[in-house]
């Protein structure tokens, strides 16, 4: 999913630039908000900003952001010439972080905005003095998927990717920092991810993954190469995006989304604003709206992306919430390893996979 | 040398500076920048700062990054030998043919080039997949028991990249090869060699310089290749070209990626100097 939309990141930035005149009009009081460009930003824009600006009177400028870190560089360097290219942004876990370390996010008043309440601690970002500066804006699983047709029963735990008779037959991500695989084998064999917290706990868990490697046929960094040999059947089972595998399995093709006993990985972006911008109240008003259960449900309905609210508060039918949730509790990466650790992890990544 | 000194040549020596100039903007001035790239500071969880320092050199210096640079090297001069030695037999077959097959042999070879690696990648991990691809066919004749895939694998992967190369070295090759003398194989055929023996004997030794012109066409291209390996290999035939792509792309740490783009253009550069100084000495004697 990372590829795909950072594809659709850098056409729609492409496009934007070729439409900046426009751009330039529209600005004035507007509030400037960032969102992956492409789907993302083409789903807001129809399904969210309208609501919001009919609701609230505050005018939304949509701006189509890259994924990962050139956004923040970008955002970095325009906040240090006392610009922000956009007021609020939905970042990246990771990308988050490093914002976080280097105070680039503006400290927000928790007093006005009353809606933050729902959402669960892991979706309310504060710095280390406590001060609020973000939360939870959209939220994805990553789950174990099979062929119905090799794989009559769905798999019930993430240790069917360690078993035997797979042998030569998963299709994985091939980086640590997009498949989440240490999380994930932490999880499942050493009680959580807690583990990671050392480097010795990392090479131990690194160590438990080395043991699935025969049963890799396709590390993928291409989502589609995977997918595609995922409903031929030709590489059976794998990890990938729950909302993706629904949406093929009811087209018809022979695929299914597990969440696993021992949960799923749950990825998701936040929305930050930069300390540069001069719209503050009015991006406190929209992180705000946007934390509401029925925002929340409008967006799993028309996204496809999980509620960052506990489903009890959205009013999603069963059907509705399985295709993009689920109640079990959820694995959540550990975006501080990549941040504080990045280097060495990648290092010992590769030497894991390709050794 | 000699007639570049006459006073009159076909063009003026000025028009020399639009290509030089063209050189220097853009080879010579990226290639500075990506100099100085390698050498900057990576700062750890953010970009690069300015700077001078050996740190993404000295990561690169390890057995990991040494066997990884092994396997590229490994894998491309394989891919130039294999191309080289089919398509020369190709391209001396090809050159007695009449002028209108040859015409239409170049075009079919011609259109190949039109093919994205993406393309050619996809169809032959279809053509070698187990749910629809030759296994299928071994196995209804049977060759083997069932289906069986046969990529990712190294087969799959020299296979992607000779399909990208040979057509390169029938071209390097074609025009040398049609223009020898069918008499100096002829003279030696009268004088009692075979046809296997002339062949080697004769054509191979005074096309030299021709196939090693085409090796190191090969070798070069594909040892830039980075989409195949993935398509097509198993994580242990991942190039440099791959890690490069991981490190600039996935980990931002574009220090490191240059400072593995330098080396790995030192080596092939290296390599290159060594192919083209063996074929020119035995050329020229």
């Amino acid at each position: 999913m990372i590829n795909r939309r950072a594809f659709l990141a850098a056409t729609s930035a492409g496009a934007a630039m070729l439409a900046a005149p426009s751009v330039l009009r529209a600005s004035g009081a507007a509030l400037k908000v960032g969102t992956y460009g492409g789907y993302f930003q083409n789903s807001f824009d129809k399904f969210i900003y309208p609501d919001f600006t009919k609701e609230t009177g505050i005018e939304i400028e949509s701006i189509g952001e890259p994924t990962g870190e050139a956004w923040l560089v970008q955002l970095g360097q325009a906040a240090r010439a006392n610009q922000a290219p956009a007021d609020v942004s939905m970042m990246a876990q990771v990308a988050r972080i490093k914002g976080e370390r280097a105070g680039l996010w503006a400290k927000l008043d928790e007093s006005k905005m009353k809606n933050l309440g729902v959402l669960p601690e892991h979706f309310v970002h504060h710095y280390e003095d406590g001060a609020l500066y973000g939360t939870g804006a959209v939220s994805w699983y990553v789950s174990l998927v099979t062929n119905t047709a090799t794989y009559p029963e769905a798999p019930t735990s993430w240790k069917a990717l360690w078993a035997p008779e797979q042998k030569d037959k998963l299709g994985l991500m091939s980086l640590a920092s997009n498949s989440f695989l240490l999380e994930i084998t932490a999880t499942t064999f050493f009680g959580g991810t807690d583990i990671l917290k050392t480097d010795d706990g990392v090479l131990q868990v690194m160590a438990k993954l080395a043991e699935l490697k025969p049963n890799v046929r396709l590390w993928y960094r291409d989502e589609g190469q995977f997918q595609q040999a995922l409903e031929t059947g030709e590489i059976p089972m794998g990890e990938y995006y729950h909302d993706v595998t629904g949406l093929a399995a009811s087209q018809g093709k022979p695929v299914r989304s597990t969440f696993p006993e021992e949960g799923a990985v749950l990825d998701s972006g936040s929305w930050v604003v930069s300390k540069a911008s001069k719209m503050l109240d009015q991006a406190q008003v929209f992180i705000d709206y946007m934390a509401q259960p029925a925002v929340q449900a409008k967006l799993s309905r028309n996204v496809g992306t999980a509620p960052t609210v506990p489903r009890n508060l959205t009013d999603l039918t069963d059907a509705e919430f399985a295709a993009v949730s689920s109640d079990k509790a959820p694995i959540l990466p550990l975006s501080t390893l990549y941040v504080d650790k990045g280097d060495w992890v990648s290092q010992k990544w590769s030497e894991l996979i390709t050794g | 040398m000699t007639h570049l000194a006459e006073p009159e040549t076909a063009v003026p020596r000025w028009i020399a500076l639009w290509p030089a100039l063209m050189l220097g903007l853009f080879f010579l001035v990226p290639f500075g920048i990506m100099l100085s790239v390698s050498v900057a500071h990576r700062v750890e969880g953010g970009f690069f700062e300015p700077g001078f320092e050996w740190a993404s050199y000295i990561r690169f210096l390890t057995p990991f990054f040494g066997r990884v640079l092994a396997v590229s090297l490994g894998i491309s001069l394989a891919a130039a030998a294999i191309c080289v030695v089919l398509a020369f037999p190709f391209t001396v077959f090809l050159a007695t043919m009449s002028r209108t097959v040859q015409t239409r042999v170049l075009v079919v070879l011609l259109s190949v080039l039109s093919l994205s690696e993406v393309i050619i990648g996809f169809s032959l991990s279809t053509l070698l997949s187990q749910t629809a691809g030759i296994g299928n066919l071994f196995a209804a004749i049977g060759l083997i028991d069932a289906p069986r895939a046969y990529t990712p694998s190294l087969f799959a992967l020299l296979t992607g990249l000779c399909y990208l190369g040979f057509p390169f070295a029938v071209l390097v090759l074609y025009a040398p090869v049609s223009r020898l003398d069918p008499e100096i194989v002829e003279a030696a055929r009268v004088m009692g060699a075979s046809a296997a023996r002339a062949f080697f004997g004769v054509v191979v030794p005074l096309q030299r310089g021709a196939l090693t012109g085409a090796f190191i066409l090969i070798f070069v291209f594909t040892l830039g290749s980075y989409l195949l390996p993935q398509l097509l290999g198993r994580p242990e035939h991942w190039t440099l070209s791959v890690h490069i792509t991981d490190q600039a792309i996935y980990q931002a740490n574009l220090p490191f990626a240059a400072a593995m783009s330098v080396f790995l253009m030192l080596v092939a550069l290296a390599l290159v100097g060594l192919a083209s100084l063996a074929g020119r000495d035995r050329g020229a004697a």
